[in-house]
């Protein structure tokens, strides 16, 4: 069952083509991952998914349903950009932002409450958004999001400004999130965070669709046939035959096979030669390297 | 519809709440009385010092008699004005004034000669001037040998009294159109002050929820429509509560100072006439003509249309300022340019306003009391004058689809102004913004 499903989707502004026939789906209960450079269309595509607007062409369907303003309640959505009413007292505001995603009063209360005493901060109640530092005004942002317990959670680079504790602490609830079942979309830069967090990934350029898919296969789509072998000894002569050498140090070799080169080939090789192994892996790209190749691939023919 | 209502209530209650609101309500008609006492006493001020004047009239014109005041003491000298020159220290004097012979009875220019160390204060000045008039006057009616009471007849004073043509319509008091005029600006000026001080109120709330990123949160959960309708709806009933405060509280702060001051009225009739004489009662009179023709008026119709072309102009000019607090980024006086073209018409409409009272019926007045930008300020200020009922309705039914239709185009406008970042707004480009789709 897919939470999420794009369909064909396309947004222009005035002359400039923002989101282009995007499709995809989204796994239920899996962290997403929305990668592209700035000026993507991510912003714009969070924006038509959170229904503040609507798509030119094309459908999003939620759990099934073409999406609608009823959804919004399923929702949470956390902007890059983070913004609350500064002169609000914190209560107050969070109970607004539930009572806004359509909670009762009672429940709006109680669940304000409920995160109150998870993060430990009883004692900010009474005080104004202005005087909390920029990391704490972003927990109280990240509560605001998931305050109505939303199927679909969608976090605009959720980490930045945030110090590594903060980090960690938000970390541990999307972890928590995830267990419970919530469909998550992570939109950011930060590939390092991507490959830790993410299991399925979109990357978008230039509005268009440029790769998706699971993590994993992604990375196997894209692997190059790169081997680091730890040894003692000495290499064989013959090892330029088998193997293209990338880089080659005291004790370590990183070579690049052919693609009809079992990796077998070259271990047997190199133990009949003699060298005593100590240890073998494959080097599999990542993320980070496969973004700028994809961005850079889609740039060029333009 | 719940959720409007939420954003009602944070919007009236976070501005109520405020300390500074609440200041601001409750001391504005403090300010007011504290103004209008200042401006009372310094107007009651008198020169504490008394002065006392010789007049030296050698050919009697003033008969020995001349009234004195509280600060004004004349004395009749026989000594002539070279002797009291040259003793001036010690005759206690402030000042000499020589009455001149009047030679020929046509005259009617009178020059006067006053000695003295010190320059008059022009109240004074004027004060002993009028005196010397009216006792020329006197003068000059007993060597006419006029009889005084039949002087007194020829003055006559002219009221106009409306009548209607029908002889069935109801009679209006003098003092009815006075009483219009003055309800009528009252009126108008209220309406500007309105649009202009909630009207920017909404502006600014917009300009603060696009520059601190809160819209983009807040939209995710409710339409921009709803948000923008929240806001204007909610900074209304702020403007209607202190109407409301004020209504009550300027009454009984008048009532107050009224009675610690013992301002009373004649009182401030006998120190508004200390120069013209103006009669007592005949004051009187014109303030009983004046309830009477405030009791007169059709309240029960200019109560509910008052409150009806308040909120067609609100709606109309919040909406407004609405798109263009929305357009306008982070950079305040680069969109206060956005602002002129809502300011002008507001501004125009109070000139217009001010010759309505005087002209109710003129082409100028009747047509600004129809156009929607002008009408909300100007035709409140024509209903105290009972205008026809076809401009009444004409207007209410253009000021309401006016209204409406602006609404419309500011959520058009301002949904997508809300989330438009880094651009520099320009009329044209607004109205693209009209015509994107949602």
């Amino acid at each position: 069952m897919n939470v999420l499903k794009i369909e064909n989707v396309t947004k222009t502004y005035d002359k400039n083509v923002a989101v282009d026939n995007v499709s995809f789906e989204m796994p239920e209960g899996s962290i997403f991952g929305l990668l592209g450079p700035n000026g993507a269309g991510k912003t714009s595509l969070i924006r038509i998914i959170t229904t503040i607007t609507g798509a030119d062409q094309g459908t999003v369907y939620l759990n099934g349903e073409k999406l609608n303003s009823s959804h919004r309640e399923q929702i949470g959505y956390m902007p890059e950009e983070r913004g609350l009413y500064k002169k609000m007292k914190i209560g107050e505001h969070l109970i607004y932002l539930a009572r806004l995603k359509g909670l009762s009063k009672s429940e709006a209360m109680e669940a304000t409450k409920h995160w109150f005493v998870k993060f430990n901060i009883e004692d900010w109640w009474g005080k104004r958004v202005e005087e909390l530092s920029k990391g704490m005004q972003q927990k109280i942002q990240f509560i605001a999001t998931i305050i109505h317990k939303p199927k679909l959670l969608i976090l605009d680079e959720p980490f930045s400004g945030l110090d590594p504790i903060n980090t960690n602490l938000i970390k541990d609830e999307i972890d928590e999130l995830h267990h419970n079942g919530t469909s998550i979309i992570f939109s950011t830069h930060r590939m390092e965070q991507v490959e830790e967090i993410c299991e399925y990934i979109v990357l978008l350029n230039e509005g268009r669709n440029v790769l998706e898919g699971k993590v994993k296969d992604i990375k196997n789509q894209f692997k190059e046939n790169i081997y680091k072998i730890e040894f003692d000894g000495d290499l064989p002569s013959n090892i330029h035959e088998m193997a293209e050498i990338v880089k080659q140090k005291e004790k370590s070799i990183t070579v690049k096979l052919e693609q009809e080169v079992d990796s077998n080939e070259l271990l047997k090789n190199l133990i009949e030669h003699g060298v005593h192994i100590t240890s073998f892996h494959e080097i599999l790209p990542s993320l980070n390297e496969i973004f700028i190749k994809q961005v850079e691939e889609t740039l060029k023919p333009s | 519809m719940d959720k409007l209502w939420l954003i009602i209530k944070r919007e009236y209650l976070t501005r109520v709440k405020k300390r500074s609101f609440i200041l601001a309500t409750l001391l504005t008609p403090f300010a007011f009385a504290l103004f209008f006492i200042v401006i009372g006493f310094i107007f009651s001020y008198e020169s504490g010092e008394t002065l006392r004047i010789a007049i030296v009239d050698k050919e009697d014109i003033f008969k020995k008699r001349i009234a004195d005041e509280n600060n004004l003491i004349f004395k009749f000298e026989n000594r002539d004005l070279e002797t009291l020159r040259n003793d001036f220290e010690n005759t206690g004097y402030n000042g000499i004034i020589v009455i001149p012979s009047l030679k020929n009875i046509t005259y009617k220019n009178y020059t006067v000669a006053y000695y003295a160390d010190n320059q008059l204060g022009l109240d004074v000045r004027s004060n002993i001037e009028r005196k010397i008039s009216n006792k020329i006057r006197d003068y000059k009616i007993e060597e006419l040998k006029l009889d005084k009471d039949e002087l007194e007849y020829l003055k006559t004073s002219v009221t106009l009294n409306p009548e209607p043509i029908n002889p069935l319509d109801e009679d209006k008091s003098p003092a009815a159109s006075w009483v219009a005029a003055a309800i009528g600006g009252i009126m108008g000026f209220m309406m500007y002050m309105t649009v202009f001080i909630y009207g920017m109120m909404v502006m600014r709330s917009v300009m603060e929820e696009k520059t601190s990123r809160i819209v983009e949160v807040i939209i995710s959960s409710v339409r921009p429509f709803q948000l923008m309708m929240g806001k204007i709806i909610g900074v209304g009933a702020v403007g209607l509560t202190q109407f409301a405060i004020w209504g009550v509280l300027i009454p009984v702060l008048y009532l107050l100072v009224m009675l610690i001051f013992g301002f009373d009225p004649e009182q401030m009739n006998a120190t508004a006439s200390t120069g013209q004489e103006v009669d007592v009662e005949e004051i009187e009179g014109m303030l009983a003509q004046g309830r009477a023709a405030i009791s007169n008026m059709n309240w029960w119709l200019i109560v509910p249309l008052f409150i009806f072309y308040f909120l067609g102009g609100y709606f109309l000019y919040s909406s407004l300022f609405a798109a263009v607090g929305s357009a306008m980024g982070d950079d305040l006086g680069e969109g206060q340019a956005l602002t002129i073209p809502i300011t002008i018409p507001v501004i125009m409409a109070l000139y217009i306003m001010m010759v309505a009272i005087r002209a109710p019926q003129s082409n100028l007045a009747v047509w600004a009391s129809i156009f929607p930008l002008f009408s909300p300020i100007v035709m409140p200020a024509r209903l105290a004058f009972d205008p026809p009922l076809w401009e009444i309705l004409l207007s209410m039914v253009v000021l309401a689809g006016t209204s409406i239709f602006f609404v419309w185009l500011a959520a058009r406008i301002y949904r997508v102004g809300i989330l438009m970042y880094g651009k520099k707004v320009s009329f044209k480009e607004l109205g693209k913004w009209i015509f994107y789709k949602d």
